[in-house]
């Protein structure tokens, strides 16, 4: 089973669940801009994070035989402390770079003035550089939430096929069908939405348009969460082939819109260093000597 | 007063298909034209023109530019050329697009630095970035030629020696024959004891250095190894000599 898994926070993970990512057959993912559980202060904490996700992270992935790509933006609810708001005058620099796939998240947390106002600049530098959209939905009061992401999706003009609104479930994923956007599906071990209910939707609805995440991060939360609605789906009687198409083929046909994955680079030796750190913690086992 | 229209480095162009130089060109013109437009494809410069390796046995482009650097070389001379008679914005410029940059446009900045034209000595805050990280294409790549004309001293001892750490072979540092000195003899040989102690491997590398400089050996405990009680130490100082005999009384090595 290869797997792509469209929305992980690796940030937040260890070398351990690199390696039984690898062990479970992920082979790519996203690793989307958030939040970080501890508010920033200042445009220079997101710079800081964001090299990180288009340079530790990325090298940390590949040394593991997995291509990282991230998505950039001003998330919700950091949209709401004007000391945060500059960096979006710094996105630019970013949304422009190989494996910056989408611009996101973007979208509500708490449905305020500033988020919208975020929100609506985020959905234009989008459209100016050609990039997909990844839209969280809010965890508060969804339902709201989705309705007023489609009505800003619809007024910037971007295609739907481009924008793919995560975090659905039962009550939300028929509104995102109805325009036409991608459903995301993020599949947790006590919130969010668990791998058989996502199985019971995909009989549903079927496999179009949709991508099944685990959001692992620095909550309780589970990277091998794909993995695991894989095998439940096929124990549910979905094919191999369906398997692949929701866990490989539909994330690569979102994401691929961008023109700027990087599912070619590659693998690196075990023994790289990158910026001061090395994975193995000393100076090269072969240094000079290979 | 019309300056010539700026141009990639032959051997790039020759390399490029007729669709990579035609995009090459029209980013060239369009930087002359509006040199902030430097900001859009200097980062993007790779997946639209091209990239990879120049020379396949070097694919991570510590030995000479990858083919991604020589197109973004490419716009960073004509970045010069457009800001010709305004070297401050230049140097701010370069310096956004490096503190900006993911590894690859950093290097890429890094090897373009003996070709700017104005830029003086204000590349060197970024060359001492890169020396900074254990991230061996940019520590190769600020051993350059810029950073081997520019860099004081101290700094580029430290920087060679970084590059025998992390595992950059010396073959990368520009004008190594010339800045060699007693004393990154010295460092060298100080950490050639270091890893022999510890029953390590040493970089072979090091007598790139070593042998130029065969009393360098001398202040240090190496010919004591090879009588150490420990058979770990013995055997490295063995492999780390590699058939040599230490140049001073007591060295016992067959």
């Amino acid at each position: 089973m290869r797997i792509f898994d469209p929305h992980i926070h690796m940030t937040s993970r260890t070398t351990d669940d690199y390696e039984a990512m690898h062990a479970a057959g992920i082979r790519a993912l996203v690793e989307p801009a958030f939040w970080l559980g501890q508010p920033r202060t200042g445009v220079s904490s997101f710079t800081d994070y964001f090299d990180s996700l288009v340079g530790w992270e990325r090298f940390r992935a590949a040394q593991f035989g997995i291509a990282h790509h991230a998505t950039i933006a001003l998330n919700p609810k950091e949209a709401n402390d004007p000391r945060c708001v500059p960096v979006l005058d710094v996105l630019e620099r970013y949304l422009v770079k190989d494996g910056v796939v989408a611009v996101g998240e973007v979208g509500f947390d708490s449905m305020t003035a500033e988020e919208e106002s975020a929100f609506r600049r985020q959905l234009e530098l989008a459209g100016e550089h050609d990039l997909p959209v990844l839209v969280h939905t809010p965890h508060r009061d969804k339902l709201a939430g989705t309705r007023r992401t489609l009505e800003l999706v619809a007024e910037s003009g971007l295609s739907p096929e481009r924008v793919l609104v995560d975090h659905l479930n039962e009550t939300t994923v028929t509104l995102v069908d109805e325009v036409g956007c991608w459903a995301g599906f993020s599949i947790y071990p006590d919130t969010k939405m668990d791998e058989y209910r996502m199985v019971r939707i995909l009989q549903e609805r079927g496999p179009d348009r949709v991508l099944v995440n685990s959001a692992a991060d620095w909550g309780r939360s589970d990277p091998l969460k794909t993995r695991k609605t894989g095998d439940a789906m096929l124990a549910a009687g979905f094919t191999d082939d369906d398997v692949d198409r929701v866990l490989w083929r539909n994330p690569v046909d979102f994401f691929g819109q961008s023109g700027r994955l990087l599912l070619d680079l590659p693998e690196r030796a075990a023994a790289d260093t990158f910026e001061g750190n090395s994975l193995l913690r000393g100076e090269r086992a072969t240094a000079g000597t290979a | 007063m019309t300056r010539p229209h700026p141009a990639p480095d032959p051997a790039t162009l020759a390399v490029l298909d007729d669709r990579a130089r035609e995009r090459l060109t029209t980013l060239l013109d369009d930087v002359a034209r509006d040199p902030l437009r430097v900001r859009r494809h200097f980062p993007s410069a790779a997946r639209e023109v091209a990239r990879g390796p120049l020379d396949p046995t070097d694919p991570d482009g510590l030995l000479g530019p990858t083919l991604d650097d020589a197109v973004r070389e490419g716009l960073l001379v004509a970045l010069a050329d457009a800001l010709h008679g305004d070297p401050d914005r230049l140097a701010v410029e370069v310096g956004d697009l490096y503190r900006y940059g993911d590894a690859a446009e950093k290097r890429a900045v890094l090897r373009a630095l003996p070709r700017l034209d104005g830029i003086g000595d204000e590349g060197l805050p970024l060359v001492a970035d890169a020396l900074r990280t254990n991230d061996v294409r940019l520590v190769a790549a600020a051993l350059g030629p810029y950073g081997a004309d520019r860099l004081d001293p101290a700094a580029w001892r430290q920087g060679v020696l970084k590059c025998l750490f992390v595992g950059v072979p010396l073959a990368a540092v520009a004008g190594l024959d010339r800045r060699a000195d007693e004393e990154l003899a010295g460092m060298v040989a100080r950490y050639v004891h270091e890893r022999v102690a510890a029953g390590r491997d040493v970089p072979e590398d090091a007598w790139l250095v070593l042998d130029r400089f065969p009393d360098a050996l001398r202040a240090t405990g190496l010919a004591d190894e090879l009588h150490s009680p420990h058979a770990d130490r013995r055997d490295a100082a063995r492999r780390a000599l590699g058939g040599r005999t230490l140049p001073y009384p007591g060295s016992q090595e067959d």
